[in-house]
């Protein structure tokens, strides 16, 4: 822990910050594209800290939260089947498909399990020759090496009981449609810590040059947030447009090369729906022909489920940096953490979770907020 | 080649023109029982809102505090408290089912300043569950008795088919006297009180995932599970006026602090940096992705007292077996009533909300 704490010095921060208002002389919009980072933000309340300058647009690095509908009722209705042991990521099994969610099949009999790794969903398929095992393989770059490890390891053992659903996304298709849309205000990136221990940074510097935008790899702790934010603002300050890494105790340019190689010999790119979005061409990876036994939308008969999403929730333009959670007149009121009503307000990494959860009630709804009831009144309602 | 025109899932303009809410209802989890409804957070509360108040509508009920307290016909107060034990596994570092059932019910009366007198102990024993484990669990319900200076007087004893429960379930229910002069209520808290915690948070909740052995993760902690009397009757002994006392057990912390604030219709700040949490509590927190403010407790309490009294308390509590650690978290405040706030160590503010369902362990 000590290496943590060392992270959340509050004194270490306070001068980082310093820095920061000392630095900026304009305004300048940026985005954090993962969503552990907006949770961060939000919880140790850095956003509060900020000079007024500086504007924090949350991205669309939720994993839980970009998941397409039709992939979670897919996920519902094999988990439903008889002798199927489905396991998922804990923050799954909230998520609302079309008309249920996990914890709703659950209690309905279904063998739904939790687990930290897909390498333990392995094992519960050794040890139930006579169930049928699937994986929810959610997730960005971060996952990707230990999801398709475990079909490798699921092959080299010849286990016929074990497949993974993929929804797997990636990062730098997302900022090129981020950047490419005519409604863009993102002028800097928080690149996203996690996802370039994995996979380096070298994938970065053509889409800066592209759009014209600074990018810094930036950890989760409060003092790499800021030193985060500090160096894109002097790069934007400066006019410089440049990738650089302020996450270098975790990251480095070429990443993780063996992962990317499990990754790469299992997963190829594949166009991929990202929820409340629409489909980003390439922005998926799907299972290789040669790793198509271990595919559950193979092994199972749901490719005909294709549901329609709500068209309501504004979550894929939060998802987009274009709206904040507060611009959504179903926040806070209709759509709270217990009865989702998009992705963004299920997953801890949700931008609209948190929100909701450190309480920014108040200055989340400018305009919708008399109708909103405070915690206490929504306990006995 | 990557295209560079976003696919609009959405009309833009849409949520502009929306007046008001028209979202549609989502899952409301309102047509079977989920394992959310159990969390001790949001969902257990509408469940009782919803479905237990209104029928069984009293105003010892409504009270709403960990016991009820009545007044006996032949004069003084009664407090009866009962609360029912599911853990898995049944033995964990630090304790088992049995500590954890006799605990339960005698710290729910202490909370309301009762003295516990007498329990009740009804099991339901799964077939094929060895007779050695119903032995070991007595044994060790015994000895929490023993603790906590209380007689199991009656009890209940049913079997049900293999399958049709995990092992060993235990209910307690527990009757207490309240002395003459004693109004200790989640309603009590009031602007200015001090709020007191004894100790680290977590213990519990973290020592029995670990032990549950299926997320493959090792922690060296133990739970803190303990039936609270010595350090309920040091704060007691002091003469102070103990407003509020409460054990911050399901739900954690977070969700006590947001019962009492709500009760008691005040606000209640606390500092981030004043919470004390073991560092393996931290590590298995950070790991996981829990808030320990979010992780049960078994043999904590939260106590409010005017302010002038807190240190007299706090040195009365430190010299207890249960309390060595305790320490001043925060302080009751006029608004924004019923909401818990927390200053971070950064020194920004935010809210901290009630536990919504399950603690859910996130993806990375």
């Amino acid at each position: 822990m000590k290496y943590v704490t060392e992270y959340r010095d509050a004194q270490k921060v306070g001068l980082v910050l310093d820095d920061i208002r000392a630095t900026v002389t304009e305004p300048w919009v940026l985005m954090e594209i993962c969503g552990g980072q907006t949770h961060a933000i939000v919880r140790h309340g850095i956003d509060q800290l900020l000079p007024p300058e500086i504007e924090l647009v949350h991205g669309p690095g939720c994993p839980v939260c970009v998941t397409p509908l039709e992939l979670i009722d897919k996920a519902l209705a094999i988990a439903a089947m008889p002798d199927v042991i489905f396991t998922s990521y804990g923050d799954m099994l909230r998520v609302p498909g079309s008309g249920q969610d996990l914890f709703s099949v659950r209690a309905r009999g279904a063998d739904v399990r939790i687990v930290y790794s897909p390498l333990d969903a392995v094992k519960i398929a050794q040890q139930n020759p006579d169930k049928q095992v699937v994986f929810f393989a959610i997730g960005f770059e971060t996952t990707a090496p230990a999801n398709a490890m475990s079909v490798i390891q699921a092959k080299a053992f010849g286990l016929t009981n074990y497949s993974i659903l993929v929804s797997h996304v990636r990062v730098p298709p997302a900022m090129h449609a981020i950047l490419g849309s005519p409604q863009n205000r993102v002028q800097g990136f928080l690149a996203a810590g996690h996802v370039c221990a994995v996979m380096g940074y070298w994938e970065y510097p053509p889409i800066a040059e592209q759009y014209g935008v600074p990018i810094v790899v930036t950890g989760f702790e409060p003092l790499d947030i800021v030193l985060g934010i500090r160096d894109t603002v002097r790069l934007l300050e400066a006019g410089q447009v440049k990738v650089e890494n302020a996450y270098a105790r975790a990251v480095t340019l070429e990443g993780n090369r063996p992962g990317q190689a499990v990754i790469d010999r299992v997963f190829a790119s594949c166009d991929r729906k990202w929820r409340g979005v629409g489909v980003i061409p390439q922005s998926g990876w799907c299972l290789r022909p040669e790793f198509a036994d271990f595919d559950a939308e193979n092994r199972f008969q749901v490719a005909h489920i294709q549901p329609e999403e709500s068209p309501l929730c504004i979550a894929g333009q939060i998802l987009q940096g274009l709206k904040r959670p507060g611009d959504c007149p179903a926040f806070g009121n209709q759509c709270t953490p217990e009865h989702p009503l998009g992705a963004t307000m299920v997953s801890s990494e949700g931008a609209c979770a948190a929100y909701y959860q450190y309480g920014r009630f108040a200055d989340a709804l400018p305009e919708h907020g008399a109708g909103n009831p405070s915690v206490s009144e929504q306990l006995v309602e | 080649m990557v295209d560079k025109k976003p696919s609009q899932g959405l009309d833009p303009t849409l949520a502009q023109d929306m007046q008001g809410p028209v979202c549609p209802v989502p899952l409301q989890h309102e047509d079977q029982v989920v394992l959310g409804h159990g969390s001790g957070g949001k969902l257990t509360q509408k469940l009782i809102a919803r479905y237990f108040y209104p029928p069984f509508d009293n105003p010892y009920l409504m009270q709403g505090d960990d016991s009820a307290v009545m007044d006996w016909p032949h004069g003084g107060r009664l407090a009866f408290s009962t609360d029912s034990h599911i853990v898995s596994p049944l033995f964990f570092p630090g304790g088992d089912i049995g500590r954890l059932a006799v605990s339960g019910t005698v710290n729910d009366l202490l909370m309301v300043g009762a003295h516990p007198l007498w329990l009740t102990a009804g099991f339901l024993l799964e077939e094929g569950l060895p007779l050695s484990i119903v032995e070991r669990v007595a044994a060790s319900m015994q000895a929490a008795a023993n603790e906590a200076g209380v007689q199991i007087v009656a009890g209940d004893t049913k079997v049900v088919q293999r399958g049709k429960a995990d092992g060993l379930f235990v209910n307690t229910s527990g009757v207490g006297v309240v002395p003459e002069g004693r109004d200790i209520s989640g309603r009590r808290a009031q602007p200015g009180d001090a709020v007191l915690l004894s100790g680290s948070l977590g213990d519990h909740g973290i020592a029995v995932l670990a032990a549950r052995g299926e997320l493959d993760f090792e922690a060296q902690v133990v739970s803190d599970v303990a039936p609270l009397n010595d350090l309920v009757d040091a704060m007691h002994g002091v003469g102070a006026d103990l407003h509020v006392l409460r054990d911050p057990t399901r739900g954690g912390l977070a969700t006590t602090l947001n019962e009492i604030a709500h009760q008691s219709d005040v606000g209640i700040e606390i500092d981030e940096t004043s919470l004390p949490v073991n560092p393996a509590v931290e590590a298995a927190c950070e790991m996981l992705g829990f808030d320990p403010l979010y992780v049960a407790n078994e043999g904590k309490l939260v106590a409010i007292a005017p302010e002038a009294q807190a240190d007299r308390l706090l040195e009365a509590m430190r010299a207890t077996q249960h309390g060595q650690a305790a320490c001043r978290i925060g302080r009751v405040t006029t608004e924004p009533a019923g909401r818990v706030l927390m200053r971070t160590a950064l020194g920004a503010r935010r809210v901290v909300d009630v536990l919504s369902s399950e603690l859910l362990p996130r993806i990375c």
